[in-house]
């Protein structure tokens, strides 16, 4: 691949890599947090729904500045982590996928949480009477139904993860193939003189994995509609 | 034996239930809106809780709040037809009717696939998906899906109250058919009293949670403390009779029964099978003595058994009419003026004639207990009330 430099590509690959891993744990997490926002009336559920789209309202350097307090090799719960998983969250990509899922969470949990309410439920009773376990109704007919918004969420979230940049920086920093995503490097490249061109390439590059995700989401979207068996 | 027997508080409703039933044929279940007729089948499949009682079927218990029994809805092995067909969308024809199927537990009766599709001639639409189906054909999907999944009993939570009355007419066979051809007991919802003189051996009716009486169809539809319930407009009297032979020329079908022969407009059924007469009673009038000379060809001598009381209406002001019950060898309700009740001085006991007009005898009302598929065109052009 000679038409990217070392710099672009490693930005490309730890962009994609915080991505997936941010999707791979916060995603589980959005979906339990959904089924009980979706499900459950609870005192203090305000309060819970409130915490929950907190990322999405507060300016990202507070959730990175919060999470470099307490999950920082000194903080209450990173220190924890560190001592007893070894595993040390800020300065390191982990924590930048940390950070990125903590992003994305609340948009996660909406789109989850809007496609389970307009389940029937009268359809997992009729389950349930047909011999299904819970669980079972869980696996066959709700998961199937609520997947076309199990996959915006996620494509919401992929791309929430890919533009993260205030949190992740203030977090974990601007580490070259370590922390530095594209719009990390972005950044960096806006910051020296004579930057200009590798800004532009980031750019282009940015746009291109835009369209093919939107891409992507489309094919998926059509096969979903099709799968649920709806006419439109 | 079906046993039932449970108190539940929704709300302003206070359910407190309790019969008894054999589990073979149809139960109905019968009342207004809001009488607690879903949640009764609810509590059958365990759908909504009881507060305590007591439910059991051929002796397996489904709940028992003194013994804290609780047979989760998965196990209860019941089949729920809903008023909607809740077939799962993202599945096939085939996917739904085999979704409770390969659920079904091992033991115990087992339904023919083959044989269920054939009779509800869903045959050709297994590999469609639901939202492909009309809204009868959907409705038969679930009515299979629920049969094969092989179940103890089956619950009808008002199956034909949304669709139109073309559709109601096309499922009513197939629901005839399934009681008679798969042997499992049915408990059915219904504020349909059509529906019950067509498809119910037994007749339980519910008012404002309470049961007010359990009986056979032809027991109940005839008795005067019940017609607020049974409906008062179209109350009449519902007679077992057997199809005694055809008249081609006149286009008539003679009907026996225990207070005679009755001929009515030609039906649809072999000579032997047996049917359900619905009569309203204002399609009858009375004679002191034989007349005749007169068109009614269906004349037929009692006793009288019982003279109705008034009820003022709500307003205030009195009914001009008056119900009387006719022992014609089976009880038969007439409805007449109170002029006529005072000028042909009726009493209990005193021999009469009976005029029924053979016309009046309604064609949809003729419950048969061995329906045949092939007739389904016939059921179409009933008229709807």
């Amino acid at each position: 691949m000679d038409f990217l430099t070392t710099v672009e590509i490693e930005a490309i690959s730890l962009s994609l890599k915080i991505s997936f891993w941010a999707m791979v744990w916060s995603l589980p997490l959005a979906l339990g947090t959904a089924w009980i926002l979706a499900r459950y009336k609870f005192p203090g559920k305000f309060f819970f729904d409130g915490v929950i789209h907190l990322p999405l309202v507060l300016p990202p350097v507070v959730i990175g500045y919060v999470l470099l307090v307490w999950m920082g090799k000194q903080g209450l719960i990173g220190g924890f982590i560190h001592d007893t998983l070894g595993i040390t969250l800020s300065f390191s990509w982990r924590g930048a996928a940390l950070a990125a899922g903590i992003m994305a969470f609340p948009l996660i949990v909406r789109a989850i949480r809007l496609s389970l309410e307009a389940v029937d439920q009268r359809l997992e009773a009729a389950a349930r009477t047909l011999g299904a376990r819970p669980i079972t109704v869980f696996l066959t007919i709700t998961l199937p139904l609520i997947m076309p918004g199990i996959i915006a969420g996620c494509i919401l979230g992929f791309a929430r993860c890919l533009g993260e940049f205030g949190a992740t920086i203030t977090f974990v920093s601007n580490i070259p193939g370590e922390t530095q995503t594209l719009p990390i490097a972005l950044y960096g490249f806006s910051q020296v003189p004579g930057g200009e061109e590798a800004a532009f390439r980031i750019v282009v590059i940015s746009i291109i994995i835009a369209l093919f995700a939107l891409a992507g989401s489309e094919i998926l979207a059509r096969r979903m509609h099709k799968f649920i068996g709806s006419s439109s | 034996m079906i046993k039932f027997d449970v108190r539940k508080q929704l709300g302003k409703l206070s359910i407190s239930a309790k019969f008894e039933s054999q589990s073979l044929g149809v139960v109905a279940l019968f009342g207004q809106s809001g009488a607690g007729k879903t949640s009764i089948v609810n509590m059958f499949a365990g759908l909504l809780v009881p507060d305590s009682g007591r439910i059991e079927i051929d002796g397996r218990t489904l709940f028992d709040s003194e013994a804290n029994i609780n047979i989760k809805t998965e196990q209860r092995r019941i089949g729920y037809v809903f008023q909607e067909a809740r077939l799962f969308p993202h599945m096939t024809v085939r996917g739904n009717l085999f979704y409770g199927r390969k659920r079904s537990p091992s033991e115990g009766r087992e339904i023919d696939f083959d044989q269920a599709v054939l009779t509800l001639g869903i045959g050709h639409l297994l590999d469609q998906k639901p939202f492909t189906l009309s809204g009868g054909e959907q409705q038969r999907v679930a009515l299979g899906r629920s049969l094969l999944a092989n179940p103890d009993i089956l619950l009808m939570d008002e199956p034909l109250a949304s669709l139109d009355s073309v559709r109601k007419s096309e499922i009513l066979p197939f629901i005839e058919t399934i009681r008679d051809q798969f042997d499992v007991p049915i408990i059915y919802v219904t504020h349909a009293i059509d529906e019950i003189i067509r498809l119910a051996d037994t007749l339980v009716l519910l008012d404002n949670g309470k049961i007010t009486a359990v009986g056979t169809v032809e027991e109940l539809t005839c008795r005067l403390d019940l017609r607020h319930l049974t409906g008062r407009y179209d109350a009449g009297s519902v007679i077992s009779a057997i199809i005694e032979g055809h008249d081609t020329k006149y286009g008539l079908t003679s009907l026996s029964f225990a207070g005679g022969l009755l001929r009515v407009p030609k039906i649809n059924a072999a000579k032997g099978d047996s049917v359900r007469v619905k009569i309203r009673a204002r399609d009858i009038s009375l004679a002191l003595e034989k007349p005749s000379g007169i068109s009614q060809i269906n004349v037929l001598r009692g006793k009288i058994q019982e003279v109705g009381t008034l009820r003022d209406r709500y307003d205030g002001t009195t009914p001009h009419d008056i119900d009387i019950c006719v022992d014609i060898g089976v009880p038969l309700w007439v409805r007449i003026t109170r002029l006529s009740l005072d000028q042909m001085k009726l009493s209990v006991g005193k021999e009469i004639y009976a005029l029924i007009k053979s016309t009046s005898i309604d064609r949809q009302s003729l419950g048969k207990q061995a329906p045949k598929l092939e007739e389904k065109d016939e059921y179409r052009t009933f008229r709807n009330s």
